[in-house]
């Protein structure tokens, strides 16, 4: 082995200026295609737009600096080199699924006969798409144990809403009037953003001391006016609701309905089925459990799917197909229409079909097998370390992710999660989720996914040791941390402050110009 | 079973890992999964066993090849989404794993280059549109027309909105679709049959004190160019509702800002800005408001901001009035956004600076002159009604033909020529004979004149 020096990671630092400070408006690295025919397009219009544009003609230029080619790739590489994903290190935010993305969807994703097809395009002439999502349809709900499924949803968060609209419209089209949406303390904030969207009251569920709904807590909420529950199983704790049977009964026993928020299906996939315990819409989310890539925020996609009648309900059109023949399903008589334009993100779904493709049913189960057996051995390898411990039923295993609590590191030393996060971020590896699920203090939720090899799990946990171990002798030293980023800690009071938020170039130029500016 | 994408899922691993959890088989870490909905066998997805790359590689190349593409010429399908020339260093750019496989950037310090790419982006949308502040991105120009909406509604806690009625269809089925529960009552105006724009004196009668926005394209769905702004944007405000702008982004290379005509919330598409057309997406939503306390504390999803190190030495970038979003305001957020089309914002920001003003200028006017082109040509022939309005257009406009035009589309397809979009199922125009082309800095004038020539024979 050849010896490094300890804690030698540094991270890019360019002081890259904004593209305002490098460019002017006057340059340009683009040559507009066939621009040697303009002068003879304005000879036989015999007009120019600014004739006849008018009052709606801008009167000059955008105020917006250009490049050549090779300093915008240098600007751009430069910022992507102080960036960090899953191709850099881990990257284990709680909830994320941040698995590996396989470089063969990335290279199929850019096969011009996906790319150059346009959305309005006869369907006879995109065949082929159209049978990748059919299969992709068909697998998925097979996955889930659902009848149909949605590919409109761009993400997560768009399939909720259409959940819970359908689940709205469902309640109207019936002549009830339901207007509470039940969702656990421990839920993902979309959950309540969405039911509330959708013109829910939300009635907050508490977590019993073992970590998963309270029964009695849930009995009590119960009414006429429940239009059903939002849950995602396993939870924000890593913890399977066992009693998701019983719960489904309640809710169905009184005409209420089951919403499943698909972002922690990734340690049971092909295990149990969302269909098989009681939801009645699901929600999944393509680039967390089937290997498409985050984009630093997105382009993900969401699917919903149903079953039984709500089916009808789904947002339009469906992926179709009659003899051999594939096409888009527009009949909507009950359904809550289109939740965006077109029929989804189509690049992740494409990902997604490959990524099922290519692993099969077998696969995916041995996939989470391998998720679930990362977040179990990380626990095993951290139990006992002072600092941390697991809230809630320690004893049992977790599936997908874990939470851990800083709370007695806080208690003991002063240092809070937000520190140690960033003293990971000091050490090359990325911090976990923190202060979620607000059930527990201090949380640190942590999820491997099947991606991660042993040897960066045990970093990991190395690494979570040592800062705990650091954090008795120095506490006052997290503070200034991190300091091998590219950039040192970064004050949230100024970037939030009314007279200093400065949300774009404009506002920075207008404020240089000598205008007070609060927000 | 060897998993590419689960190093750990070996035998000699597996065993070690599990034997440190303490239990003999991985199946017993689920053991509080009520036995009777465990699966015996996983489902048979996928095509039934593990693939390797070359045999996934040969499937999916013997379906795309059922897929035909139109380049020669580059096709003519209006309806918001265009073909347009695609720089490769966009390509590049976003192909660059950092990136790509990053997630939202919640930790700043380890994520800079994103967070100043995203900033880049807000800041080059707001100086395009000359507003002040714009999002990381919605998920499309419905989307964000939805969102914008919703918006309005909270600021001004009234019920009530007024649509263009020549606005994209789709769009307006969206928008129906998320004010499902909001008891929004949504008022439609005419357009005008001659000149393909909004009824100007039916909207001023329409708008009144309940009125939460009025909402126009700029262009519309006939690709015109809406003139009347001013006196929109003075009917909305004259009650106290927000005015929302829908735009194409390269058309204000040329057209007039919406910020310098008083709207106060701006909603559009990043599509034409060096993102493939991908069969309908992923796109990028823009969404822009005015520097305003009360509508920003009302703006949807991620905000990125400028700000300084906790020692004042350096300047860095962080996610900016985090406090209206879903993951700590919960129900009360304006928004439940998490996931957003980022990635897609770096491609648009890096596309704008290649540009340049100077380049968006020139491209839009390249664009309007195509367009007018084509629409002229079209005209020459016998019975065609082209462009159909007589408004003022940019890059999409209608054509009317004399006969049903869904033949002419099926004569052209035939020739490899992807014609205009059928307007007989498409609201408000729902007309057989009629076309919505687009032309863009793709096309040539031989291209363009390609497509006359195959549409005079299909006459």
């Amino acid at each position: 082995m050849i010896p490094r020096a300890r804690g030698s990671w540094r991270q890019a630092r360019w002081n890259e200026p904004l593209v305002y400070e490098l460019g002017s408006p006057n340059n340009s690295g683009f040559i507009c295609p066939y621009s040697n025919e303009d002068a003879e397009l304005e000879r036989v219009l015999s007009t120019t737009p600014e004739e006849k544009l008018g009052r709606m003609l801008r009167d000059r230029a955008p105020e917006i600096p250009g490049l050549s080619e090779i300093e915008v790739t240098r600007h751009f590489m430069r910022l992507s080199q102080m960036s960090y994903g899953v191709d850099v290190g881990p990257v284990p935010l709680g909830s994320c699924t941040m698995k590996y993305n396989p470089k063969i969807s990335e290279d199929i994703a850019r096969d011009p006969r996906i790319r150059y097809l346009h959305p309005y395009q006869d369907p006879d002439t995109v065949q082929g798409l159209l049978e990748m999502l059919y299969l992709l349809e068909r697998w998925l709900a097979e996955l889930t144990g659902m009848d149909r499924c949605s590919l409109q949803t761009p993400a997560g968060a768009a399939g909720e809403l259409a959940g819970a609209l359908m689940i709205r419209k469902y309640f109207m089209d019936r002549g009830e009037d339901r207007d509470e949406m039940l969702i656990p303390d421990s839920a993902h904030g979309t959950n309540p953003a969405s039911a509330a969207m959708a013109g829910f009251k939300v009635v907050r569920i508490p977590t019993s001391e073992n970590g998963t709904v309270d029964m009695e807590a849930l009995d009590a909420a119960l009414s006429e006016r429940t239009a059903g529950i939002m849950l995602t199983n396993p939870n924000t704790l890593g913890i399977f609701e066992d009693r998701i049977l019983e719960i489904a009964d309640k809710l169905h026993s009184i005409g209420a309905l089951l919403y499943y928020d698909g972002a922690n299906l990734n340690g049971i996939m092909g295990i149990v089925r969302p269909g098989d315990m009681g939801f009645d819409i699901i929600h999944l989310n393509i680039h967390k459990t089937f290997g498409a890539p985050h984009g630093g925020g997105g382009p993900g996609a969401g699917v919903v799917c149903a079953r039984g009648e709500l089916v009808d309900y789904l947002p339009r059109p469906l992926i179709a197909k009659k003899g051999n023949r594939y096409y888009w399903d527009y009949e909507c008589e009950k359904c809550i229409g289109r939740i965006r334009m077109f029929y989804g993100n189509i690049v992740p779904l494409i990902k997604a079909f490959i990524y099922i493709a290519m692993l099969g049913g077998d696969g995916l189960r041995e996939a989470a097998i391998q998720s679930v057996i990362n977040t179990n051995y990380f626990i095993a390898l951290i139990r006992g370390v002072d600092g941390y411990d697991l809230p809630y039923d320690p004893k049992r295993p977790r599936k997908h992710e874990l939470v851990l609590s800083a709370k007695p590191l806080k208690q003991e030393t002063g240092v809070t999660a937000e520190d140690v996060a960033k003293a990971l971020l000091d050490r090359g590896l990325h911090a976990p989720t923190i202060y979620f699920p607000l059930i527990v203090d201090e949380a640190l939720m942590i999820e491997f996914t099947e991606s991660e090899p042993r040897r960066q799990i045990e970093e990991y946990a190395a690494a979570l040791r040592e800062i705990a171990r650091e954090a008795r002798h120095n506490p006052s030293a997290f503070k200034q941390l991190p300091k091998n980023t590219s950039v040192g800690r970064l004050d949230n009071v100024y970037a939030n402050h009314p007279r200093s938020v400065t949300p774009t170039f404009r506002i920075l130029r207008r404020r240089l110009q000598g205008e007070q500016l609060s927000l | 079973m060897r998993l590419p994408w689960a190093p750990a899922a070996n035998e000699k691993d597996r065993r070690e890992m599990l034997r440190r959890i303490g239990v003999d088989d991985a199946m017993e870490l689920y053991k509080d999964i009520p036995r009777e909905i465990v699966l015996e066998k996983p489902p048979g997805i996928g095509f039934g066993r593990q693939l390797s790359e070359w045999e996934l590689r040969r499937i999916v190349d013997s379906m795309l090849r059922k897929n035909k593409v139109y380049t020669d010429p580059p096709p003519f399908l209006g309806g918001s989404v265009c073909f347009h020339t695609i720089p490769a260093v966009v390509d590049a750019i976003v192909s660059r794993s950092e990136f790509y496989t990053a997630y939202t950037p919640y930790q700043p310090e380890i994520n800079q280059g994103l967070l100043q790419a995203f900033f880049e982006y807000q800041s080059l949308i707001a100086d395009l549109l000359e507003m002040d502040v714009v999002n990381v991105s919605m998920y499309d120009w419905s989307t964000a027309a939805a969102e914008a909406i919703l918006a309005a509604m909270r600021v001004t806690r009234r019920r009530k909105v007024v649509v263009a009625g020549n606005i994209h269809p789709e769009r307006m089925d969206v928008v129906k679709t998320w004010l499902l529960g909001k008891n929004a009552s949504i008022q439609i105006v005419d357009f005008c049959r001659e000149t393909g724009r909004v009824d100007l004196e039916q909207l001023g009668n329409i708008v009144d004190n309940n009125t939460a926005a009025v909402y126009v394209e700029v262009p519309n769905f006939f690709g015109v160019i809406e003139d009347s702004v001013d006196a929109i944007a003075e009917a909305a405000h004259k009650r106290k509702a927000l005015f929302i702008v829908g735009v194409e982004p390269l058309s204000l290379g040329i057209v007039r800002p919406p910020g310098s005509y008083g709207a106060d919330i701006v909603v559009g598409d990043a599509q034409p800005l060096g993102l493939g057309l991908n069969y309908g997406g992923p796109y990028l939503g823009i969404f822009a408001m005015r520097w305003d306390r009360k509508l920003v504390r009302q703006m949807p999803g991620r905000l990125i901001g400028l700000t300084k190190t906790i020692d004042g030495k350096e300047y860095g970038f962080t996610m900016i009035l985090q406090t209206r979003e879903q993951h700590i305001r919960r129900e009360k957020a304006t928004s439940n956004i998490t996931s957003n089309e980022a990635l897609m914002a770096v491609a648009a920001a890096a596309y704008i600076v290649l540009l340049g003003g100077g380049g968006l200028r020139e491209l839009a006017r390249s664009i309007w002159l195509r367009s007018h082109y084509a629409a002229k040509r079209l005209a020459e022939l016998e019975g065609v009604e082209s462009p159909l309005f007589n408004g003022e257009f940019f890059k999409e406009f209608v054509a009317r033909f004399p006969k049903p035009y869904h033949t002419i589309h099926k004569m052209l397809l035939e020739k490899g020529v992807l014609g205009g979009l059928p307007l007989a199922d498409k609201p408000p125009l729902m007309d057989y004979y009629s076309a919505l082309f687009c032309v863009t800095e793709a096309h040539s004038m031989k291209d363009i004149d390609k497509l006359v020539e195959a549409i005079g024979e299909a006459l």
